[in-house]
């Protein structure tokens, strides 16, 4: 290793010796540099998870634009559009075909002291072109009234039961003093605002909720016309429909902005945000905080380096060498350690985390700058070395 | 290089610390000569102003009034850059030996090469520097501790490696304070013995701070600080 840096840097690898004369001080850094990396990629992972269950009730539908309440922020979290808006939207020729959206949560008691948190989503059986092609024929088994399909990743849930569904071989439970039948499985997963998703026809989710009414969908959605422009339409439907009590948007636009909306306005997108700030902070302090012992330490033998004809750019090479083997080797425990923890969040609460490789060269490159950052305040240290004090 | 010039000479030079009411002057009116090659020996009490002129020949101090030049250069008002550039041509053997402590005996002489290399291009010298660093530690008696870092070392190896670090890049000028205070009596000759045979071989030029006997019998020329004041000569 030494010989290693001493050919990259063209001169002794001081910083390495330095850092690995003193043997556990170096762990100790380096554990610092693994908890503050770990820190930032479980806050991104759930970030991460955050933007990804937002986008997860989208992927089942196939529409081109969003007709939703004007305070609805989220797909889940709908309001009262009036169906007569439907009407009113179809009326324009570029506009193909719509149907209303229906919403509402639902508890699944899944065992004896288990009960999962539902996210309900109806919608009217002809309108099975609003449904993401793949997920089309599983849809088909919804026209049996009281019909539903479960999400498979729904947390608590359990594979081996989800493997018995079928329209032949349905399970039955209770949900709101209502049966329901489950006849199947689509894959969508848990979020932060709901354990798991099911999906019915329109009229079961009335009988399941009967204090819905059909003509108060949560969102209109809309194709357009083969060849129209969706925000030509858009624009258009802005000028005709009310625009203080709804938001017309292209279905894309709408995920974009949900997904922006639960991570900068949301609590929870907040604190994971926070969160990553203060993993940041952590590893920059620990980092300037080994950086500035070891330079205070050593304030005479710097200072005879001074003395000796070494100029600033020296210094810095050399705090810089310090902070690059504290973040590359605090990085890699860091992720490893990042990618188990992941592996048990994912298990214990059904979210989205994965470390993807863009997340990792993200951190890595984070870490690289928040050392350099630190190491370049830790040269500042440097000043007090005065070789005039050395005689 | 011409060897008309003196490498060091200073012209009406003073210093002063402090501010205000606690500024004191430590140097008065200092004019003198040192020529290339010689062995100078500074002496004087304590207090008398030998460190505040080594540091201030050695571009370690600024200049305030009266004029120093080193090797051809001033260095009243002189910016740092060319300190630095000076710097590399001068040798330092401080009183405290400061090696580095993770650093062995020939990778702290090392970087007495290696300053001379930094930000250059040359690099994959580093065996070359190695060679010469072994062999300058050798002449010093420290054949058996070339790979020893710096704790495993005695007070007086330590020491050795200082002056070792301080000669292997053959400066122009070694300015040393109290070199031999931390060795025993032949060491400390067999030390000012390689300053002068550099200076009769390369012109290596020496400043010293020393009130060794043995050693004041060596000298080229002898200088006494007394209150701020240089005088010729020996005076205790
Ligand atoms: N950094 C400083 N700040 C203030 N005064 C100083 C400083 N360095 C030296 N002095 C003063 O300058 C005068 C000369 O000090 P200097 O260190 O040059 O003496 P010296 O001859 O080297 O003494 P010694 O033999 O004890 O090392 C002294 O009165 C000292 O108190
Ligand atoms: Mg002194």
């Amino acid at each position: 290793m030494t010989r290693l840096l001493a050919r990259l840097l063209g001169r002794l690898p001081i910083g390495w010796l330095q850092l690995t004369h003193h043997k556990g001080r170096f762990a100790t850094a380096l554990a610092g540099v693994a908890f503050a990396n770990v820190l930032v990629f479980v806050q991104l992972g759930m970030m991460g998870a955050l933007t990804g269950s937002t986008l997860q009730p989208y992927g089942l539908f196939d529409a081109d634009i969003l007709i939703s309440a004007s305070d609805s922020n989220s797909l889940s979290e709908g309001g009262n559009v009036a169906r007569v808006h439907m009407l009113q939207a179809l009326s324009l020729p570029q506009v193909q075909s719509g149907t209303p959206v229906y919403i509402s949560k639902v508890d699944w008691r899944i065992a004896e002291n288990r009960i999962a948190n539902l996210q309900l989503v109806g919608l009217p059986m002809e309108a099975i072109e609003f449904i993401a092609p793949a997920l089309r024929p599983q849809l088909l088994h919804l026209s049996v009234a009281d019909s539903a399909l479960i999400d498979r990743k729904t947390r608590g849930g359990n594979e081996e039961f989800f493997n018995t569904l079928s329209p032949e071989t349905p399970a039955i439970f209770e949900m709101n003093n209502q049966e329901v039948r489950l006849v199947g499985t689509l894959e969508m997963g848990a979020g932060f605002s709901a354990d798991g998703n099911l999906i019915m026809s329109d009229q079961s989710v009335f009988r399941l909720s009967p204090s819905r009414s059909s003509s108060a969908p949560d969102h209109i959605l809309l194709k357009v016309q083969e060849g129209a422009s969706i925000e030509a339409t858009v624009n258009v439907l802005q000028q005709i429909l009310p625009n203080d009590t709804l938001k017309v948007r292209s279905f894309s636009q709408a995920g974009a902005d949900e997904q922006s909306y639960q991570t900068s306005e949301r609590p929870v997108g907040i604190i994971f945000g926070f969160g990553t700030l203060v993993g940041i902070m952590v590893g920059i302090v620990i980092v300037y905080q080994v950086l500035s012992t070891d330079v205070a330490d050593h304030l005479k033998e710097y200072a005879t380096f001074k003395a000796m004809g070494f100029n600033s750019a020296f210094f810095l090479s050399l705090i810089f060498e310090e902070a690059m083997i504290l973040a590359i080797f605090g990085f890699f425990p860091g992720m490893f350690a990042a990618s188990g923890i992941y592996a048990l969040i994912g298990m214990k609460s059904g979210l989205p985390v994965g470390l993807t490789l863009s997340r990792a060269a993200m951190v890595f490159f984070g870490t690289l700058i928040a050392c350099a950052i630190s190491g370049a305040v830790a040269t500042r240290r440097l000043a007090h070395a005065d070789p005039a004090d050395l005689f | 290089m011409t060897k008309s010039f003196a490498p060091i000479a200073a012209n009406g030079l003073n210093h002063w610390f402090g501010e205000g009411e606690t500024r004191k002057q430590a140097l008065y009116d200092l004019n003198f000569e040192i020529e290339r090659g010689s062995l100078t020996i500074l002496m004087g009490p304590s207090g008398s102003g030998k460190t505040t002129l080594l540091t201030l020949m050695g571009c370690l101090r600024e200049v305030q009034r009266g004029n120093l030049s080193l090797l051809n250069h001033e260095l009243h008002g002189s910016d740092e850059a060319l300190k630095i550039s000076l710097r590399r041509r001068l040798g330092f053997i401080f009183q405290a030996h400061n090696l580095h402590e993770s650093l062995t005996a020939t990778q702290n002489v090392l970087m007495g090469l290696q300053v001379h290399e930094n930000g250059s291009s040359h690099r994959g010298d580093v065996k070359q520097q190695e060679k010469a660093a072994r062999h300058i530690l050798s002449i010093l008696g420290l054949e058996d501790r070339l790979d020893y870092l710096p704790a495993k070392l005695s007070g007086g190896q330590k020491q050795r490696v200082a002056i070792a670090r301080a000669l292997v890049s053959t400066p122009d000028i070694v300015f040393a304070d109290e070199p031999t205070a931390a060795l025993d009596k032949d060491t400390g000759l067999r030390v000012v013995e390689l300053l002068k045979e550099m200076g009769r071989e390369r012109g290596t030029t020496t400043v010293m701070v020393t009130h060794d006997n043995r050693i004041l019998q060596m000298a080229d020329r002898i200088l006494t600080m007394d209150e701020g004041h240089l005088f010729e000569g020996a005076h205790t």
